[in-house]
């Protein structure tokens, strides 16, 4: 009875390390990614800060100009305030810098605007990227889904109407890009035929609830969804084709053919499950590319997105929002592919062995 | 002497036949279907308008207020702009500049892919693992909003630095496609043969590994000239790197500036330069897709 008992625990204790050592073992993969994804963001991050160093004149200099003048203090302690608003000495060591800047990354602190009063990039994710991620995802899922099903049915049926038609319309919209469609698409439904509206995210008159406000939200968006899923349909359907036409060759549609079953069960059951497996990593890296907004759209559709607040960070050269900004964007961008590649990894084992 | 005269002869003879079924060949892969070749033709159209347009309709950059915003005519095909000059010729005008930089974009690009690609798959190991990290980091930074940076960072001036600026952000995902192909061309039997056999590394990147990637990279090569338009047209738009008014995103960023969208006689003063890149890049979609289905034997099949 009594030495039965450390028997035991060594037993539990054997137990739990060997179950430690075989998860450690089968998900080696997903570590090896998880170190790799590490290495990228310490890289993005020296690339951050190197984005500073390459800058041209001083701009704390001008910034702690700027502060004593409106906060009508001495120049020392507005250099002072400055270095400590922008989190950068420009007289420390290039060490002591960097140091510097990752504990503010650690702490959430990205950044701060040189020219307008309290913006931070933090505020600027807050307020912005909601409306941002809002039309692309909405207008990503939509052309996703349109595009899928346009593809599937490509491979499957190689010839007749439909395919010429989808192929036309790939190169046609392939054809301009999505900032331009977006002013066709204002000049057509927003100048000519004033259906939508052409500019901004919801009517300043109303009020911010209920259901007035959400479909007033959807109308404004309207133009710009469409606008951005033109051009994604294309890349999709093209994608599922390739991948649809890869999974044709398969013995298991031979079989379901022999077996009798309609074309439609085939499709279904067979052809867009198998097929949409390598896309799910691509719809991941693009849910990520998301993030960054678009610049050009948001600027033409006046759309307040983080796409425009970063062309308008560049237009006014406010450096160290414009270095957080595009850390930010970065780690969202690492961290997402680091999801999608762990995902596909998990969903489809055979990806494991090969391509760390 | 006259042994040499010999073996000269027979050397250019030589060359003149492999040079006769290359382009032969080629000549065939260009006609085999009907997307390449309407696909060629719209580029190729580009290229001369570009180059010789100028010369037949020369463009005077005078302003003349009082005859902005003309229908189009005789004298003015497509109209004019907002300061009275001629919008077809601009267009023409404008288009040398932004070929020339999709043109050295792609070059650049290609460079770029071709060497990283094929050096980290053809030698592995270590500097594959570190070349690929460094691949990873170009790959998971959006290309876009760098683009930007870098734009207005360098002051661009001429084709050249812009091209740069284009391409430097752009490699990665084709050099990564290019090291794939290597590591499973690598297993193959006959580059197997080929080191056993001894023969010199340059010999087989060169003379058995490229020809079975070149499909693959001119096609991408279209491609890529197709994106760079986009991408320099965008900059360009956003008023960086504006060095030239009359190029199609020039003309595009003064149109908006203006808003002729709101304005019902300018509509042609921002259609030109869309219309120009709608037909531009679906020549080089069809350019590129016509090839694909010619060089790729899994599509050729059906």
């Amino acid at each position: 009875m009594e030495n039965k008992k450390p028997n035991k625990v060594k037993q539990v204790l054997v137990a739990i390390g060997t179950f430690i050592r075989d998860f450690l073992f089968k998900t080696r993969f997903l570590w090896r990614r998880i170190g790799f994804a590490l290495i990228t963001l310490l890289l993005a991050t020296i690339f951050g800060f190197f984005l500073i160093k390459m800058m041209l004149g001083d701009p704390v200099t001008m910034f702690a100009k700027r502060l004593s003048d409106e906060r009508r203090i001495p120049m020392d302690e507005a250099y002072r305030l400055a270095t400590m608003l922008l989190n950068y000495d420009p007289n420390a060591t290039v060490w002591q810098q960097f140091g510097r800047y990752v504990s503010g990354l650690v702490k959430g602190d990205f950044g701060t605007s040189m020219y307008r009063n309290d913006v931070t990039v933090t505020v600027i994710i807050k307020n912005f990227l909601p409306w941002t991620l809002f039309i692309s995802s909405l207008a990503l899922l939509l052309s996703f889904l349109i595009g899928i099903l346009m593809g599937g049915r490509m491979a499957y049926k190689r010839k007749g109407f439909f395919n010429a038609g989808a192929n036309s319309f790939i190169v046609v919209s392939g054809a301009v890009p999505d900032y331009l469609w977006g002013m066709i698409l204002i000049f057509i439904f927003g100048v000519t035929l004033r259906w939508f509206p052409i500019q901004g995210n919801y009517d300043i008159l109303l009020e911010l609830k209920g259901w007035p406000f959400i479909t007033n939200v959807l109308y404004h968006a309207f133009l710009p969804i469409i606008a951005f899923s033109i051009v994604q349909i294309g890349g999709w359907a093209l994608a599922m084709r390739g991948s649809a036409l890869g999974v044709l060759g398969e013995d298991y549609i031979y079989a379901a053919k022999a077996r009798g079953l309609g074309e439609r069960t085939i499709v279904s059951r067979y052809l867009r499950k198998n097929s949409l497996l390598p896309l799910i990593t691509s719809l991941a890296m693009s849910f990520a590319v998301l993030f960054g907004g678009s610049p050009l759209m948001e600027t033409i559709f006046n759309y307040p997105g983080f796409g425009s607040e970063f062309s308008k960070a560049i237009g006014t050269r406010d450096y160290f929002l414009i270095q957080g900004l595009m850390v930010f964007m970065s780690f969202v961008m690492i961290l997402a592919n680091l999801i999608a590649d762990s995902l596909y990894s998990i969903i489809d084992p055979r990806i494991r062995r090969d391509n760390t | 002497m006259k042994d040499f005269k010999m073996r000269f002869k027979k050397s250019m003879i030589r060359f003149w036949k492999s040079f006769k079924s290359g382009a032969v060949r080629l000549y065939k892969t260009l006609t085999y279907n009907t997307k390449t070749k309407v696909g060629l033709a719209i580029l190729l159209l580009f290229v001369i308008g570009a180059f010789i347009g100028p010369i037949i309709f020369p463009y005077n950059p005078l302003t003349n207020e009082v005859n902005k915003f003309a229908p189009p005519s005789a004298e003015h095909w497509l109209g004019t702009d907002n300061l009275g000059r001629d919008l077809f010729r601009q267009m023409l005008y404008g288009s040398r500049d932004v070929l020339v930089i999709a043109l050295l974009t792609s070059i650049f690009t290609i460079i770029i892919a071709v060497a990283v690609g094929i050096s980290s798959g053809f030698i592995g190991g270590m500097y594959d693992r570190v070349i690929q990290t460094i691949t990873n980091l170009f790959l998971t930074i959006p290309s876009f909003p760098i683009m930007i940076i870098m734009a207005s960072f360098f002051t661009i001036e001429e084709p050249v630095s812009f091209a740069l600026v284009l391409s430097i952000w752009n490699w990665a995902g084709l050099s990564r496609a290019i090291r794939a192909q290597v590591i499973s061309l690598k297993e193959r039997d006959f580059i197997q043969i080929c080191n056993v056999m001894g023969m010199r590394k340059s010999h087989i990147i060169f003379k058995e590994l490229m020809p079975n990637i070149s499909s693959y990279i001119f096609i991408n090569f279209i491609l890529i000239m197709r994106n760079a338009i986009t991408a320099s047209v965008g900059i360009m738009m956003l008023g960086l790197a504006a060095f030239e008014p009359s190029n199609w995103g020039a003309i595009l960023l003064r149109a908006k500036d203006i808003g002729a969208l709101l304005i019902p006689e300018a509509t042609l003063f921002w259609l030109t330069p869309i219309i120009a890149i709608a037909l531009f890049q679906a020549g080089a979609i069809l350019l590129a897709s016509g090839l694909d289905e010619t060089l790729n034997p899994r599509l050729r099949r059906n």
